[in-house]
C-alpha cells in the first residue's frame, strides 16, 4: 500500500510541474507583446527596455519561468491589469463562492445520480429503466448554459419564486437564510450533467456486478437482499469515487458558464471577465489555480481508492 | 511448404475479409432496426441540409435585419421563427448558425480523431518507450478539466472561430488517444496479430489490417459520444464571448445576445439553445444505438 501511495505521489509531481508550464506559456500564447497592456504606444525605446528589466521580461524563457513560478508558490501570481488588485486576492474573494456552488452541486448530482443508477440498474431493462436512462441522457446532453436561462425564465421571469442573478441581496460575503433562494437555480443548473453521467455510471456498474457469479452464489446461500446490497456497494464504490472524482473537478471549471449566466462572483464570473477585458494576468492566475486545484483532487482521489478497495492495499 | 503456407493464408484472407465486410453490414442492419438511432440519424440529417444549403434555403439575411420588427414572436407572418433583438429573421440565422455551430463542435472532433487516434496506435503498438512518452505527455493534457483548458487557450489566443478549433482540437486529442491506445494495446497482445506477424506480414500492413481494422469500432463509438460533448463547448465558447464574434450567426452566440429578451420572448430566446441540445442528445443516442450495434463494451 505504502508502494502505491508512493507511486501516486511521484507520479503527480512531474504532472504538476508540467501544469504549471503550460499556465506559464498561456501569456506567450496571447497575441501581441505582454507590455502593450502597461506601456503607452509611443513609449521610447529606452523605457521599454528598462520596463522590460523591471518585469524580467529580458532574460531567456526559463529563467523567467523560475521567477514566476517561485512567485507564484508564494503566492504572488501578479495584478489584474483591469482592477490593478493582486490577482491572489480577487481569487480568494472568489474561489469560495465557486467552492460553495460546486460542493452543493455535487451533494445533490452525487445523490440523485447513484440513487437512480441503483435503482435502474437493478431494473435492468425495465420501464423504469428506460426512463431513468432517458433522464440521464438528457442530462449529459443538455447544454447547461442554456438550463440556466430556461431555469431563469420560467422560476424567476414567469414565476417571480427564484432571483435570477447574483449571490445574494446585498454584495456582503456574510452568509445568511437570505441567501439560500440564490443558490438554488445555480446549483441545480449545475447539477444536471454530472448527475446523469453518474447516474449513467453506477447503472451500468450495478447493472455488470449483479450478473457476477458471487452475487448469484450469495442469493443461493439465502443471504438477504439488504446483505446482498452490501457486498455489490463494496464492489461499485471505487469506480464510482473515481468518477466523481472527476466530476467535482468539472464542476468547478464548468462553473464558468453558469456563473456567467447568473452573475454569480465566482472563479467563473472572473474567468468571463479576465477573457472580456483582455487581462491576461487574471486569466493565468485563475487557470492556475483552478488546475492545481483538479491535479490536487485527483491524487485525493488516487489515495483514497485504496481505502474502498481492499484489493488495492495488498497490491 | 511454401504453397501450402500460401494457401492457408489466402484461405484465412478471404473468410477474414468477407467477414469484416459482413461485421460492417450488420452493424448497419442492427442500426437501422433500432427506432432511436433512426430518428436521431433523421433529425440530424434535416438540421445538417438545412445548414449547408442555409444561402439557398433560408428565408431571409441572416445579417441585415429590420430595426421596426425587433423582438417579434414566434409565428409572426413572414418570420416563421420570429426575430431577434436586431430585427433579423430567426430561422435564417439559426439556419446560417448552424454552419458555425456545427462546424465548430465537428471539425475538431473529425482533427483529434486523426491525431489522437495516431497517436494512439502508435503508442499501443510500439508500445515502450514511445508509449511512455506520448501517453505521459497526454496525462498532461488530462491534468486539465477539458472546458477550462479550452477556456485558457481560446482566452490566451483571443476570441475567433480559428482560435477556438484550436483549442477544442487541443483538448480532444488526449481521450481519444487514451481510447486508442487501450483498444490497441489489447489487440496487440491477440493470437491472430502474432500469427501475420509469423506469415511475414510487416508492421505496417498489421497496423493497417489488423489493429486499425479492429480498433475503429470502439474509437469510432467514443468519438461519436464526443461529438455531443463538442457542440456544447464549442456553443459554450461562443456564449461566453470566445469563439464566434457577432455579426456571425451561431448557436450560441445568438443564445448569449437574446439572453435579455427571456423576460419578454422566453421562448424566442431559448430557440438556439434548443437546437444545441437537440443536435447533442441526437449524437449521445446515436452513439449509444451504434455502441449496441457494434456489441461495444
Amino acid at each position: 500500500m505504502w508502494s502505491y501511495l508512493a507511486k501516486r505521489l511521484l507520479h503527480t509531481l512531474p504532472i504538476a510541474l508540467a501544469v504549471t508550464v503550460l499556465c506559464f506559456s498561456l501569456v506567450h500564447l496571447a497575441p501581441g507583446d505582454p507590455l502593450s497592456a502597461v506601456l503607452p504606444s509611443d513609449a521610447s525605446q529606452e523605457v521599454v527596455d528598462s520596463v522590460k528589466a523591471t518585469y524580467g521580461l529580458d532574460q531567456p524563457l526559463p529563467a523567467q519561468y523560475l521567477r514566476w513560478l517561485g512567485r507564484a508558490l508564494e503566492g504572488d501570481l501578479g495584478r489584474s491589469i483591469a482592477s490593478g488588485r493582486p490577482v491572489i486576492e480577487e481569487i480568494g474573494k472568489a474561489i469560495g463562492n465557486s467552492l460553495l456552488l460546486a460542493g452543493l452541486a455535487a451533494v445533490l448530482a452525487f445523490s440523485v445520480g447513484s440513487v437512480l443508477g441503483i435503482v435502474a440498474g437493478y431494473r435492468h431493462g425495465s420501464a423504469t429503466d428506460r426512463l431513468l436512462s432517458s433522464l440521464a441522457i438528457a442530462g449529459v446532453s443538455v447544454p447547461h448554459y442554456w438550463l440556466g436561462i430556461v431555469l431563469v425564465a420560467v422560476f424567476s421571469a414567469r414565476l417571480n419564486w427564484l432571483p435570477a442573478m447574483g449571490a445574494g441581496p446585498d454584495g456582503s460575503g456574510d452568509w445568511t437564510l437570505q441567501h439560500l433562494p440564490y443558490v438554488v437555480l445555480p446549483v441545480l443548473t449545475l447539477a444536471a450533467m454530472p448527475a446523469g453521467i453518474v447516474m449513467r455510471s453506477v447503472r451500468a456498474l450495478v447493472a455488470e456486478t449483479l450478473g457476477k457469479e458471487f452475487i448469484t452464489g450469495l442469493v443461493a446461500k439465502g443471504m438477504g437482499q439488504g446483505a446482498v446490497f452490501r457486498h455489490l456497494a463494496k464492489n461499485i464504490a471505487p469506480t464510482t469515487l473515481a468518477v466523481m472524482g472527476v466530476q467535482l473537478g468539472y464542476l468547478m471549471a464548468g462553473s464558468i458558464l453558469v456563473e456567467t449566466v447568473f452573475s454569480w462572483p465566482g472563479t467563473g464570473l472572473l474567468l468571463n471577465t479576465a477573457i472580456l477585458q483582455r487581462d491576461i494576468p487574471l486569466l493565468q492566475g485563475t487557470i492556475f489555480v483552478l488546475a492545481l486545484f483538479f491535479v490536487g483532487l485527483n491524487l485525493l482521489v488516487d489515495l483514497l481508492q485504496p481505502l474502498l478497495d481492499p484489493r488495492m492495499q495488498r497490491a | 511448404m511454401s504453397t501450402a503456407l500460401l494457401t492457408s493464408q489466402a484461405a484465412v484472407a478471404v473468410p477474414l475479409a468477407s467477414a469484416s465486410q459482413g461485421y460492417w453490414r450488420g452493424v448497419l442492419q442492427r442500426l437501422l432496426r433500432d427506432r432511436v438511432s433512426v430518428v436521431c440519424g433523421v433529425v440530424l440529417l434535416l438540421i445538417f441540409v438545412a445548414a449547408v444549403f442555409a444561402p439557398w434555403l433560408a428565408p431571409g439575411d441572416p445579417v441585415v435585419g429590420s430595426v421596426l420588427k425587433r423582438l417579434k414572436p414566434v409565428g409572426t407572418p413572414g418570420h416563421l421563427l420570429g426575430t431577434d433583438e436586431l430585427g433579423r429573421d430567426m430561422l435564417t440565422r439559426l439556419m446560417y448558425g448552424g454552419r458555425v455551430s456545427l462546424l465548430m463542435g465537428m471539425a475538431p472532433v473529425g482533427l483529434a480523431l486523426l491525431i489522437g487516434g495516431s497517436l494512439g496506435m502508435v503508442a499501443g503498438f510500439v508500445g515502450g518507450r514511445v508509449n511512455a512518452v506520448i501517453m505521459r505527455s497526454v496525462d498532461v493534457v488530462f491534468a486539465f478539466p477539458s472546458i477550462l483548458l479550452a477556456v485558457a487557450i481560446a482566452g490566451a489566443l483571443g476570441a475567433g472561430i480559428g482560435n477556438t478549433l484550436l483549442a477544442l482540437t487541443i483538448v480532444l486529442i488526449p481521450p481519444l488517444t487514451r481510447v486508442t491506445e487501450s483498444a490497441t494495446t489489447q489487440v496487440r497482445s491477440v493470437e491472430f496479430i502474432e500469427a501475420a506477424r509469423a506469415s511475414g506480414a510487416g508492421s505496417a500492413v498489421i497496423m493497417r489490417v489488423h489493429v486499425l481494422g479492429n480498433v475503429i469500432g470502439p474509437v469510432l463509438v467514443y468519438a461519436t459520444s464526443l461529438l455531443s460533448v463538442a457542440i456544447i463547448m464549442a456553443a459554450g465558447l461562443s456564449f461566453i464571448g470566445l469563439g464566434a464574434k457577432p455579426p456571425t450567426p451561431e448557436w450560441g452566440l445568438m443564445l448569449n445576445t437574446l439572453r435579455n429578451a427571456i423576460y419578454t420572448q422566453p421562448l424566442l430566446a431559448a430557440l438556439p439553445g434548443v437546437l444545441i441540445f437537440v443536435v447533442s442528445l441526437a449524437f449521445n443516442l446515436l452513439a449509444d444505438g451504434l455502441r449496441s450495434a457494434m456489441e461495444v463494451q
